[in-house]
């Protein structure tokens, strides 16, 4: 394998890694810090991916119809966080699980049911629809885009977190929720916008994925168990773990669908060294979390 | 108390069910739910437009259809093949779209004594050596598609094709079917996850490979996911893309828009097939549901007429089940792609098309037929079944 392609291959393990970023930021700060465990995290995402689909053609722009459908997805957030969320909070895991396991189903099918059954297109913009030349290498340009808005958001959530008063609040909520209500904080209300922030962010990857990916009924969930091996991994309710496990994960997962079958290929004949090399790259990041597991059982970068 | 009362309550619903002898009961086992919904939702729309026509009665009987969401999960496949065994009693079950899932359910219902009645997977391993005189396959053998184009590719005179498909049986068919009829160089033959969302990684040793084509079987969302990808990485023009109609079919086409224009691709069925029956059948479909109907919707039809068409034969008497499986397996269907016969593994004999992604007369992307690639053509493991 030459350089060239190893290049390319990093730079795609980099751009998974930023897109698993976005979706478990979010899901972090909503369980590190308000202690819920939001199974319709990926719901949100595929509300983005739909709301940025149906906007494009209406005000016929993709960075209009992207922010619009974050701002949406977030306003959303809020209102299930108010509707159906408020009163799990101090019930345990296992009822926030069934309850937002019960928001999925019922999303779903309010998508099935405006959008219908069959996926729905959603296009990049044309500036952005071929590849770009990097020194030699056509790298898709979508692709780079995804990478440079997943970049500016960990920046964005680095800068909210170490150097704001709301981000004090949330660290200080993330290791001591007790202590921050005993301070007088407005609990109710800064719950309310770490969740309309997290699912905000899981709109904002729906958004950028929908290009890439099939806008469908479902889509959400084939990212959510990534996204929980990410922040399991990373450490629960630590955003600098979160980087640390996408970017760990993303890494993982491409090269090893890279780079394993043609290990494999030194060894036996073509199509054995393609069966068992993609077996083993689709294992690749449960063996990850293992090995992280055994040697720091609460993650990277724990927040407890 | 409550549980007594219950008890008491569905033993009376019991005795108020009239004797099944007169209702023909089918089970619609189909994956309604998650990223493979769109092809059982299909299935289950053309079945019941299918049973609209016959006037809601399948050969002459009353027909009840009982749908069962399978989620695309075979431990939950055939945990609901069992309730429409045991609880439901179901004469037939059909809709399952997955060949994995059809492999799990067939032992629970062959037990069962319940036909089973595929409108989609058609491994290649219940056409051979473990056919079984339960399941019957009213949409192809798996391999008869990928075998249309592996013919076209080779007849083209492609040298180096690049072939990809998902880890599972349908996706090893698939690539044994198109290299059964394309004897040129294999490129590369790359097995991915199923489900996969990102291809990148794949598409970059693909380029690295530098084939001269590149054949593709990815159905439903995967498919969404590796044409979009396949375009955005400049490779669109510049390596022709080729696959079974799976690959390119409207649930697909409607997803990714002008990126899979001028894709040859291959089918039993499409659209345009010029006959009185898919005529109506697509008009009537577009009219129901808004919107083209796919592979998957004509097979969901063609299931239904099949039942129909053996259920007319033996007069409405579901309970010998011999008579009911020779009237099956010797039946002549009129079906939406023309005359189809079966096997002596109970798979079709029909013809293969291939069609090329266009914009339709209306702007919307659809398939047109442009060529017969086969002309009843039967799978190729029909030799290895012992039923004859």
């Amino acid at each position: 394998m030459d350089a060239l392609l190893l290049v390319e291959q990093g730079l795609n393990g980099l751009q998974l890694g930023v897109m698993l970023f976005l979706m478990a930021a979010g899901l972090t700060l909503v369980f590190g810090i308000m202690d819920l465990i939001n199974l319709a995290h990926g719901t949100f995402y595929m509300v983005g991916a739909y709301l940025t689909a149906a906007l494009v053609p209406v005000l016929d722009s993709f960075p209009l119809a992207l922010a619009a459908a974050v701002l949406l997805t977030a306003l959303l957030g809020l209102v299930v966080e108010a509707v159906a969320l408020r009163t799990l909070y101090r019930r345990d895991h296992l009822d926030q699980v069934l309850a937002t396991f019960g928001l999925i189903l019922f999303f779903n099918e309010l998508v099935k049911i405006v959008f219908g059954p069959v996926p729905i297109f959603l296009n990049p913009p044309a500036a952005l629809a071929g590849t770009v030349d990097l020194f030699g290498l056509k790298y898709p340009a979508f692709r780079l885009a995804i990478l440079a808005v997943g970049l500016a958001v960990a920046v964005f959530l680095w800068l909210l977190i170490a150097r704001t008063r709301v981000g004090m609040l949330i660290r200080a909520g993330a290791t001591n929720r007790e202590m921050v209500m005993a301070l007088g904080v407005d609990v109710r209300l800064l719950f309310g916008l770490v969740f309309a922030l997290g699912c905000g962010l899981a709109g904002l990857a729906g958004a950028m994925a929908g290009p890439v990916l099939a806008v469908q009924v479902g889509m959400g969930e084939q990212i959510l168990i990534l996204t929980f091996v990410v922040i399991v991994i990373g450490g629960i309710g630590s955003i600098r773990g979160a980087l640390a496990g996408a970017l760990l994960v993303g890494m993982v997962d491409t090269l090893g669908r890279a780079l394993l079958p043609a290990a494999f290929r030194l060894v036996m004949d073509a199509a054995n060294a393609s069966a068992a090399g993609a077996a083993l790259a689709s294992m690749a990041i449960y063996v990850l979390m293992a090995v992280v597991l055994a040697i720091k059982p609460k993650g990277l970068f724990p927040a407890h | 108390m409550t549980r007594n009362l219950l008890t008491l309550a569905s033993a009376l619903a019991l005795l108020a069910t009239p004797a099944a002898a007169d209702t023909l009961k089918i089970g619609m086992i189909t994956t309604l739910s998650g990223p493979g919904a769109g092809l059982g939702i299909d299935i289950r729309d053309g079945f019941a437009l299918a049973v609209e026509h016959a006037g809601g009665k399948l050969g002459g009987q009353d027909t009840q259809v009982i749908e069962a969401d399978d989620q695309q999960k075979p431990d939950v496949a055939v945990g609901l093949a069992n309730r429409m065994v045991e609880r439901d009693r179901v004469q037939m079950v059909t809709g399952v779209v997955w060949s994995n899932l059809a492999l799990a359910m067939l032992p629970t219902l062959a037990g069962g004594q319940t036909f089973f009645i595929s409108p989609n997977a058609g491994p290649s391993q219940l056409a051979g050596a473990q056919c079984n005189p339960y399941f019957f396959n009213a949409a192809y053998q798996n391999d008869q598609i990928h075998e249309a184009v592996g013919k076209h590719v080779q007849d083209e005179g492609f040298k180096k094709v690049y072939l990809m498909a998902p880890n599972y049986p349908a996706g090893k068919d698939g690539l044994a079917g198109f290299k059964r009829y394309y004897k040129g160089e294999v490129a590369g033959e790359v097995y991915t996850q199923v489900g996969q969302l990102d291809y990148a990684a794949e598409l970059a040793q693909l380029k690295a490979a530098a084939p001269d084509a590149v054949y593709v079987f990815y159905p439903g969302g995967m498919g969404i996911n590796f044409i979009k990808q396949y375009e955005q990485a400049g490779l669109k023009g510049a390596v022709p893309l080729f696959g079974p109609g799976f690959s390119f079919d409207q649930d697909i086409l409607a997803a990714v828009g002008e990126s899979a224009l001028g894709v040859k691709n291959s089918a039993q069925w499409s659209p345009d097939l010029d006959n009185a029956a898919n005529k109506k059948f697509v008009a009537d479909f577009k009219a129901k549901y808004g919107r083209i109907p796919s592979m998957y919707a004509a097979q969901g039809y063609d299931t239904a007429l099949l039942i129909d068409t053996a259920v007319k034969a033996v007069g409405g008497n579901l309970k010998d089940k011999d008579t009911l499986r020779a009237a099956l397996a010797s039946a002549k269907l009129q079906s939406l792609r023309g005359e189809v016969a079966f096997n002596t593994n109970h798979y079709p004999i029909h013809n293969i098309y291939l069609r090329e992604v266009v914009k339709g007369a209306d702007g919307a992307v659809t398939n047109k037929t442009v060529a017969t690639v086969f002309t009843n053509h039967a799978d190729a493991y029909v030799k290895d079944c012992p039923m004859k």
